[in-house]
């Protein structure tokens, strides 16, 4: 199972940090995150669908099996050091997408 | 240098630079489709195929801000449509980094250039369908003229649709420009998914900067080789360069990547002597002390240097004070984030609340440090990168001039506390103009 978190739309209410503190972190002010990609291991299925069905502005959403033959690309070769200057999943670090 | 007189934005380009997108006249006038074709362009693309791994060989990353490689964009696009029956194709020039000229200056001087390098694309990923998405009026008018000047024949069966929005800091984010296109507001949405996924129309959608989508007549017409016979092997080709600051007029440069930071200076009519730092990418990477007088304009040394080159907009810090130019910067996120994300819109005013505080003299050790941890717990936690363009600044801030925070913190800032700098858009390229 894979979630995904909208953080446009939390409100922090905290819920979710509650029930699966391993998927969700909260920032100073209450709103959520999600720690890793949104994949959700076997074991921890239950605690991440409370989280889901009790957020109460439904920000947490799963996603996953619709589009199985999406391509994700990543960049570059391993020896090329200019592949880490931007991956889908590394906003973050480099750049604002314009 | 030459002065352009539809924009009056000063234009030049380094000594020995072929430029490829001021042109070889930049700013006479806004080039027409006949000049446009005197020089070459819309040239029959017999294989799409063949200039996508044109794309691939000569490296050119993109110019938005984020560097990420063209080829694999556009590969993932192409691909992803085969299996959901379309793609779309949008030109980004809205413009949002205010210290940046060069999206404006491309679509208000050189709008077949973008088009052709948009019909290209469209062209690679078999997208019939493609929009133009700007915010400044004179940008519009220049592409709409663009479009009533060509015949259907260049653009082979693809639809260019223009779209004018408000001007805003987030509104040019990749995901803001699908969302309005798609009829909602021009703020950013929570990924996944991202464009080349499911973007206008749920289509994978290419979003590709206009300086990004003009280098592809070049290379469509000279080869990779050519085109990676300026810059360097991670930066290929040239860019598109806006310098601001030391209390001069902005100039738009057309550089060869990889120049040190010393040459632009000389370029520039500035001494090494004057320049205290900078503040790079316009106001996404944050600033950098004097190691940048060290530098060379490329992608990788800027990220060695724990910075970015980014969409190329450059602010030389001279006289006015790290720590205020950092305070007016976090107060412009506080005002412009989209208000969307809580850990955006409360993190950019706290933040700002401290620099503000720091320039102001009446800081406190722990709001310091509170800055410090919030420079490094909060990225990452935004929809978009805004927030991360926040603790950028106050992260560069603390690493690159401890000795100008501390004095902020003991005694005070002398230039400061005579008036100290405050911008709403500090190095503002151009006043901004509403649509």
């Amino acid at each position: 199972m894979k979630i995904r978190l909208d953080r446009t739309v939390c409100d922090g209410f905290g819920v979710c940090a509650k029930h699966a503190p391993g998927y969700f972190s909260l920032d100073d002010w209450g709103y959520a995150s999600l720690i890793g990609d949104g994949t959700v291991a076997e074991q921890d299925h239950d605690p991440v669908m409370r989280a889901l069905f009790d957020c109460p502005v439904h920000a947490i959403t799963e996603i996953g099996d619709r589009k199985p033959d999406v391509v994700h690309p990543s960049p570059g070769s391993t020896d090329d050091p200019a592949e880490n200057l931007k991956t889908e999943s590394n906003e973050a670090q480099w750049g604002f997408t314009r | 240098m030459k002065t352009s007189q539809a924009a009056v934005i000063t234009v030049a380009t380094s000594p020995g630079c072929q430029p490829r997108l001021l042109g070889e006249q930049p700013g006479q006038a806004r080039e027409d489709l006949a000049a446009y074709r005197g020089l070459g362009g819309y040239r029959p693309l017999p294989d799409a195929d063949a200039l996508l791994g044109e794309v691939e060989s000569c490296g050119l990353v993109g110019r938005g801000g984020a560097a990420f490689p063209l080829a694999v964009k556009l590969r993932a696009v192409r691909d992803n449509g085969r299996v959901a029956a379309g793609t779309v194709v949008v030109a980004n020039g809205e413009e949002g980094e205010p210290a940046s000229i060069k999206d404006r200056w491309l679509l208000r001087n050189r709008p077949h250039l973008v088009l052709d390098g948009l019909r290209l694309a469209a062209a690679v990923v078999s997208a019939d369908c493609a929009y133009v998405y700007v915010s400044d009026p004179e940008s519009a008018r220049s592409v709409e003229a663009a479009l009533s000047e060509l015949d259907s024949a260049p653009l082979r069966g693809i639809t260019v649709s223009l779209l004018a929005v408000q001007p805003g800091y987030v509104a040019g984010e990749e995901t803001a420009a699908v969302r309005k296109i798609n009829g909602g507001p021009a703020k950013p949405t929570d990924k996944p998914p991202r464009p080349f996924e499911a973007g206008v129309g749920e289509l994978p959608t290419l979003v590709s900067n206009v300086e990004t989508l003009a280098n592809l007549p070049y290379l469509q017409h000279y080869g990779s080789a050519a085109f990676r016979s300026q810059g360097t092997l991670l930066s290929p080709g040239t860019f598109l360069a806006t310098i601001t600051g030391a209390g001069r007029p902005p100039v738009l440069y057309e550089l060869p990547h990889g120049l040190p930071f010393t040459e632009l200076l000389a370029l520039h009519g500035v001494s090494p002597d004057q320049v205290r730092g900078a503040l790079m990418s316009g106001y996404f990477a944050g600033l950098l002390n004097q190691r940048v007088l060290e530098s060379t304009l490329d992608h990788e040394t800027m990220r060695r240097l724990g910075s970015g080159l980014g969409c190329g907009a450059i602010s030389l810090i001279t006289d006015d004070c790290p720590v205020a130019v950092a305070a007016s910067v976090l107060a412009y996120f506080d005002r412009e984030n989209a208000g969307q994300c809580g850990s955006c819109f409360n993190g950019t005013a706290a933040m700002a609340a401290v620099a503000g505080a720091l320039r102001d003299g009446v800081a406190t050790t722990e709001d310091l440090d509170r800055l410090r941890r919030w420079s490094v717990v909060l990225r990452g936690r935004g929809a978009c990168a805004t927030l991360d363009a926040a603790t950028n600044v106050a992260a560069s801030l603390l690493d690159q001039f401890p000795d100008e925070v501390a004095q902020h913190l003991d005694s005070g800032c002398q230039g400061c506390s005579r008036g100290a700098f405050r911008a709403n858009r500090p190095y503002e390229a151009e006043a901004v103009r509403q649509a």
